[in-house]
């Protein structure tokens, strides 16, 4: 069973129609990409997804349940977390009170959950009192991933996570993303970086206008000679 | 010929580079340092003499600890919620006659000596600190929670504090006519010599040692406490605190109990060392909001800085000047800070 269903998802912002009966599926433990041109709704369908936009029609289902109209802080209890693209870390917190809050939901100690993340970013762990506002934008990315992995989701949803990163650390964040995933936690993201997220990705869905386009695994996209001319630059 | 060189290197023009050292925080210490000097300069001129100044520069400290309980919150709730909350002096209004009103229902017991005030005043103000919390916390449920729910803009959100103001003055005239009070009438308040010819009131002492207790308790809270440190993520990134999980609902509450539970301790304090009038928190919203925009807006222990240079310039100011006008200074401070580092002492520049 799917772990994500969404399907024919209408939503927007006021009057303003961005998404035009989305769907799309993650099944567990995969890796799922949404490319697409600008202004075709990538982030648009993330946030309706995590619950920081409403459904106008259709529906979004987490594992059996209908999560369409659900709140961001009630999704985060069922297992999902969102790193928004930008602004995705509490500055003036420290690395660890950043994981901290990314655990706010649970009661008790969070000293073991902020060990697995040291782990998996052994670079956050020499740095763990320093402000996050302090740090450079790769790290910045990590403490942004590790706070969302501390209530040690089902499905993490990335948007856009190598955006504005130089190209070493877009392949280091890239090979985090797949770090977590062989963990067992399916991802969802969103990436201008086409190419390299086609490579990662099980599945890939191409949205244009707000619809799905094309979809199919990502290394068949990566050979589609259409998806090739369109978002691969030639 | 080598600053040119420099400019066609990419480097910033010498009136960019000056403004921005003009700008630095260096400079605005600097420049505070300097309005103290001047004022000591100016009074001295006077005839002033150096002990009482230093005397004026020791209950500086100690007003600044008063302000910076009314400043701490005022930050806290402009930090949490973007309420620039124009009610906030008036909170430590109310804290002060709501202390008044158990002076009269308790009986007066002995005074705890040095001090004038007797151990009924202790009790109270434990009483005090959490009904004016829950005070705020009930203009929020009955104003701004509404005015939230539409996205209200922060003008709107002024405007209604500006009400919450008014309404309780209007409480307080109400209930205890617009006469100047005191808690104990009749009780000589002497001041004594602390060293060096030095003369403060021993109420003074108190009042500074409470308010650096309180301050304390609140550095634990917000540093070690989940709730607190909830509330200093809220503050940072609202939206982002949403989508962890945080429970914003409750990081508001606690704000609203933690701003306005300080202000009631700060109320009860400043009626202490001075009078109660029902207008006197209200002419603190200038040195308040003097003290939050000096030690950037949002930032807990930024206003305890601010609080305490305000507090030490309006004392001092006083060598020479009315003490009526100490607003005045606070807000000759305010204009200085906004002039040449509107962030704050502890900002960056073109952020909050």
């Amino acid at each position: 069973m799917a772990l994500l269903t969404v399907e024919g998802l209408t939503t927007g912002y006021g009057e303003m129609e961005v998404l035009r009966s989305l769907t799309l599926r993650v099944e567990p433990g995969r890796i799922v990409s949404i490319i697409g041109p600008n202004g075709a709704g990538k982030s648009t369908a993330m946030k309706a997804v995590f619950g920081l936009l409403k459904p106008w029609q259709g529906s979004i289902r987490f594992g059996e349940r209908e999560i369409g109209g659900l709140s961001p802080d009630r999704i985060v209890r069922l297992g999902m977390c969102y790193v928004p693209q930008t602004d995705n870390v509490f500055p003036s917190l420290t690395v660890e009170e950043n994981l901290e809050m990314g655990a706010f939901v649970l009661s008790g100690s969070t000293k073991e959950r902020k060990e697995r993340v040291f782990d998996l970013f052994p670079r956050l762990a020499e740095r763990r009192r320093q402000r996050a506002g302090k740090m450079s934008g790769g790290e910045r990315q990590m403490v942004a991933m590790g706070r969302a992995l501390m209530l040690d989701p089902k499905l993490l949803l990335l948007d856009e996570p190598s955006a504005g990163l130089a190209p070493l650390l877009v392949d280091l964040i890239f090979e985090k993303v797949r770090d977590i995933n062989a963990s067992g936690v399916a991802v969802l993201m969103v990436e201008q970086n086409a190419r390299k997220s086609l490579e990662l990705a099980d599945h890939a869905y191409v949205l244009v206008g707000g619809s799905n386009a094309i979809d199919g695994a990502g290394h068949d996209l990566l050979g589609d000679p259409e998806v090739g001319r369109l978002y691969l630059g030639g | 010929m080598a600053r040119v060189l420099a400019r066609r290197a990419g480097g910033p023009r010498p009136s960019a580079r000056l403004r921005r050292a003009i700008g630095s925080r260096t400079a605005l210490v600097a420049l505070l340092a300097l309005v103290l000097v001047g004022l000591w300069w100016l009074a001295g001129a006077q005839g002033v003499t150096g002990q009482r100044l230093l005397s004026l520069a020791v209950r500086g400290v100690m007003l600044g600890g008063i302000l910076a309980l009314g400043a701490i919150g005022l930050t806290l709730i402009f930090g949490v919620l973007r309420i620039p909350n124009f009610a906030h002096g008036d909170l430590m209004t109310w804290g002060a006659y709501l202390a008044l009103f158990g002076l009269t229902l308790l009986p007066a017991g002995q005074p705890l000596a040095p001090f004038s005030f007797g151990a009924e005043l202790l009790l109270l103000l434990v009483l005090v600190m959490p009904l004016v919390g829950l005070t705020g916390y009930l203009l929020d449920r009955l104003v701004f929670r509404r005015l939230r729910a539409r996205r209200a803009p922060s003008v709107i959100l002024a405007m209604a504090a500006l009400g919450g103001a008014f309404l309780l003055r209007s409480v307080i005239y109400l209930g205890w006519g617009a006469d100047f009070r005191n808690f104990y009438t009749g009780r000589p308040r002497p001041a004594v010599e602390l060293f060096a010819g030095i003369r403060v009131r021993p109420d003074q002492l108190f009042i500074l040692g409470l308010a650096l207790l309180l301050i304390f308790l609140l550095y634990l809270l917000l540093e070690r406490s989940k709730m607190g440190k909830a509330m200093r993520a809220t503050a940072d990134n609202a939206d982002l605190a949403r989508i962890s999980g945080i429970d914003t609902e409750g990081v508001i509450r606690w704000t609203w109990l933690i701003g306005g539970g300080l202000a009631g301790a700060g109320g009860v304090m400043f009626a202490l060392d001075t009078q109660l009038r029902p207008e006197m928190g209200w002419w603190l919203m200038l040195p308040l909001f003097s003290s939050v925009i000096l030690g950037t807006i949002g930032n807990a222990y930024g206003a305890l800085v601010g609080a305490l240079i305000i507090g030490v310039v309006w004392q001092t100011s006083t060598a020479f000047l009315n003490p009526a006008y100490g607003p005045g200074v606070a807000f000759a401070v305010l204009i200085l800070v906004l002039l040449f580092r509107p962030q704050g002492i502890f900002g960056r520049p073109g952020g909050a």
